[in-house]
């Protein structure tokens, strides 16, 4: 299995489980009692907001520590530049990872126009970016094994 | 996706060139390993401009390194 390869299996994992911790941690606190919408909406741009920046720090830790670890078992140094092979794959997979984010974001749009509540829009908005994430990691991983 | 229709005969060319590693050839041509191997599996077409670049490594012209389609005629190397 080559770097690329073991790169966007182990960016898959970590997103499916900063994704899940951070789930469990956070939507216990949504504000259920409260009927006050600016309540509401601070928890929401707060749980994105936070997701983002958190998804983004772990993710370079993640990265780095797989770099080290890669060295280290297979004595090999991770490529330390894009190849024309790279970039197309980055292309290919940010198309995929772009179209589920978009059909996540009309699916959300479209849950405010047949009235259902505001919670519903964030979920699936919310939804929407985890499984654009990880649409990205097995579209490179898909690639990557079976040709461009 | 499966297999492209660009095929070459790279593995055969880099051992006729004093045994080249597939490392040698892709610092030779800017490329990472990684993307030798999937042109040798035949997962990969290159650029013309890479292929260009392969067969100017190995001194040769490209449809002696590339082929299109089915062919299996090995090259005639130099």
């Amino acid at each position: 299995m080559t770097y690329q390869e073991k790169k966007s299996i182990v960016s898959l994992i970590s997103t499916l489980l900063i994704f899940t911790v951070y789930l469990l941690y956070r939507y216990p606190q949504y504000p259920n009692e409260v009927l006050d919408s600016k309540v509401t909406f601070h928890y929401w741009g707060s749980f994105i907001l936070v997701l983002t920046l958190v998804s983004i720090a772990a993710h370079i830790v993640i990265s780095i520590v797989f770099n080290i670890i890669f060295r280290m078992t297979t004595g090999e140094k991770e490529p330390a530049f894009a190849d024309e092979l790279d970039k197309r794959i980055d292309l290919l997979a940010f198309r995929n990872s772009f179209a589920m984010f978009v059909s996540g974001f009309l699916l959300a749009m479209g849950s405010l126009v047949i009235d259902q509540p505001l919670k519903v829009m964030f979920i699936v908005l919310i939804a929407a970016g985890f499984l654009s994430d990880v649409t990205g990691s097995i579209s490179r991983l898909y690639y990557y094994r079976r040709g461009v | 996706m499966g297999k492209v229709l660009v095929g070459n005969y790279i593995r055969k060319l880099r051992f006729d060139l004093n045994e080249m590693t597939q490392q040698q050839l892709a610092d030779k041509v800017g490329v990472t390993r990684q993307t030798i191997v999937a042109l040798e599996k035949g997962n990969y077409s290159p650029s013309l401009e890479l292929a260009f670049r392969i067969a100017r490594t190995f001194n040769l012209p490209l449809e002696e390194v590339f082929f299109y389609g089915e062919n299996s005629e090995k090259p005639s190397g130099k």
